[in-house]
């Protein structure tokens, strides 16, 4: 008896040992959520090997209007931290953290970014929408990115102080690669002769990129995808794209496209391509993470734009 | 449309422009999205109007949003099969919308169950499916967006089938006018001298649901139901001639669209939920001053009389 006992345990304890490689890997990573999928790519950046990224909103969804799942709330309760990015972008994060009962560290990424309200807007149209009032898609401009990247890196060590020298180096290295997109971006806008640095796009996720790189946005839909337009704004951007001669409007992988396309047909605008906003593409599309994916925008506007 | 354009020549060349054209007129001779937004409502009211009036006189009218709700789901099919497309998406919505209404017929005839508990029955088992089929294909991308319909982005295709959707209406409600007439007013009647009974009552609710799904790609598929329903209930506190109604609810129809469109652009509201408005104002107004039973009309009838 006791030697069969003997040599299930070792048996048991060899197969352990086999698969102790891969599993202990997986047990080590430290188990953190964002809440999309831009968010993600960053904290995958910055955690890397240390960390197991989960996406609630993954990519090409609209985290706007986005409805949990049960198995959110469980990923939510097995995590140790939480990043969100704030500012409302996903209204439905606090109820969920709450739903979900987790214990993790609810880091907000926004932290220390300047707010864009959304009267400051400088422009003669001002939004009926108001979404408690800032403007949500700070990581439009490469600048806050950084600061996302330097609060990721914060709270990771946090909750993981062991690997504090990992964050640390991954952190430098991609806020290196991150100050190199700053400048690809400006160089390109600088390119784009300065009467023509106007775009029209679906709904107003830009804000934050144009006050950096001085690109002139307008969209029919307001800074959330949740408001429906009215014939006012349409013919307000109709009227504008026709006194400006705006060359070119863009269409976004999270809204709808049907009213951009109506305003092209009407004022001769051509479409000058998608921009990616909200969401990241999957692995085979032109936007798998943040850096390809303020490239991709800035390639298609410049291409839109310059001739 | 023609006269519209016409008109805008005229302001151009100088004439003195009276100010009710620039309030009343202008938008649409200027915007042609308005004048396509124009003229795919009043498709939506002529085929919708009647078939409104039709569904109120055969105590039916909440049979509107019911099958509104079976057809969501077969267009959400449709989406997720092949995106924005107008054909899937409506081929979907009146598959759905067909098989839900030809079920609830059938077991209605059959069985004991009213036809409005066997209604209620599968268009909940047609929503729940749908729900079902959309998560399981886990998009991000929230239906109800896409589903819900833009009425200032109608393009070509979209205002061809209204139109078509309308012409059908109009030409089928002319050949089952008869029995449809005799089946409201003395359903037992008909059962007697003729068996064109159940045949003419699948046909109508095919037109209720070709009218949903035409009301859909514009309004979307809640307030397609609006644009049905409202001018009729209206209609009927005007006339008692079922003909007087038909015209006045498609009649109201009609100058909802019109004035919903106008509140939309001057007062910059969201286009879909303004028109339905405007006919909710008619209802209302109708429901205190109509001639044929008004509140008014019964509180004061000496008076009313005299005048």
């Amino acid at each position: 008896m006791i030697r069969r006992r003997h040599l299930l345990s070792l048996g048991a304890s060899l197969a352990l040992a086999l698969s102790l490689p891969a599993g202990a890997r997986a047990q080590d990573k430290l188990p953190v959520v964002a809440t999309f999928s831009i968010l993600g790519d960053m904290v995958k950046n910055v955690g890397g090997d240390r960390v197991a990224v989960t996406t609630l909103v993954g990519p090409g969804g609209d985290a706007h209007v986005y409805a949990p799942a049960p198995n959110d709330a469980k990923t939510l309760a097995a995590a140790k931290v939480v990043f969100t990015n704030g500012l409302g972008f996903e209204g439905w994060i606090s109820r969920l953290v709450k739903a979900s009962g987790t214990k993790a560290a609810v880091v907000t990424a926004t932290r220390g970014v300047t707010p864009l309200k959304m009267a400051e807007r400088g422009h003669e149209h001002d939004h009926g929408h108001d979404h408690g009032g800032s403007d949500p898609h700070a990581w439009q401009a490469v600048g806050n990115a950084k600061i996302y990247v330097a609060n990721i890196r914060e709270a990771l060590i946090k909750a993981d102080p062991d690997g504090r020298a990992v964050y640390e180096a991954n952190a430098t290295r991609y806020l290196e690669a991150l100050d190199r997109l700053d400048a690809q971006v400006r160089e390109a806008v600088a390119a784009i002769p300065a009467d023509r640095r106007q775009v029209i796009t679906t709904h107003d996720a830009f804000g934050y990129f144009e006050r950096a790189y001085g690109l002139d946005f307008v969209a029919p839909q307001g800074v959330s995808t949740e408001a429906e337009a009215s014939a006012k704004d349409v013919a307000r951007i109709i009227a504008q794209v026709r006194k400006h001669k705006i060359p070119a409007v863009f269409l976004e992988n999270v809204s709808d496209p049907r009213l951009v396309k109506r305003i092209a047909e009407e004022t001769g605008a051509k479409i000058g391509g998608t921009l990616y906003s909200d969401a990241l593409t999957d692995e085979n599309g032109p936007a798998p993470t943040y850096i390809e994916m303020m490239r991709h925008n800035i390639r298609a506007l410049s291409l839109a734009l310059e001739s | 449309m023609l006269m519209l354009a016409g008109m805008g020549t005229l302001r151009r060349s100088g004439r003195r422009v009276p100010p009710m054209y620039e309030h009343l007129v202008a938008p649409f001779a200027e915007f042609e999205f308005m004048r396509r937004a124009l003229v795919g409502t009043t498709a939506l009211a002529l085929g919708a109007g009647p078939v409104g009036v039709f569904l109120m006189l055969r105590r039916m009218s909440l049979v509107g949003d019911a099958m509104a709700h079976a057809i969501l789901p077969g267009a959400a099919v449709g989406f997720l099969l092949s995106g924005l497309n107008l054909f899937a998406m409506t081929a979907g919505g009146l598959v759905a919308g067909f098989v839900v209404a030809l079920l609830a017929g059938l077991v209605a005839r059959a069985t004991e169950l009213k036809e409005d508990a066997s209604l209620a029955a599968f268009y909940l088992v047609s929503l729940a499916l749908g729900v079902m089929i959309v998560s399981i294909k886990g998009t991000n991308v929230d239906l109800l967006h896409v589903l819900f319909g833009t009425v200032l982005a109608l393009d070509d295709a979209t205002l061809l089938l209204l139109a078509a959707i309308a012409t059908v209406s109009l030409v089928v409600l002319a050949i089952v006018y008869r029995p449809l007439v005799l089946e409201c007013v003395d359903p037992n009647f008909l059962r007697s001298v003729s068996p064109a009974g159940a045949p003419a009552h699948i046909v109508f609710l095919a037109l209720v649901v070709m009218n949903l799904v035409g009301g859909f790609h514009a309004l979307g598929t809640l307030l397609a139901v609006g644009i049905m329903m409202l001018p009729a209930a209206a209609a009927r506190f005007w006339a008692r001639d079922i003909t007087a109604i038909i015209v006045l609810a498609t009649a109201m129809g009609i100058i909802s669209g019109y004035a919903g469109l106008l509140l939309s652009f001057h007062a910059g509201v969201p286009s879909g939920p303004a028109i339905i408005l405007v006919a909710g104002a008619f209802y209302a107004f109708s429901v205190l001053f109509g001639r044929a039973g008004g509140l008014l009309r019964q509180l004061f009838p000496g008076r009313h009389l005299e005048a």
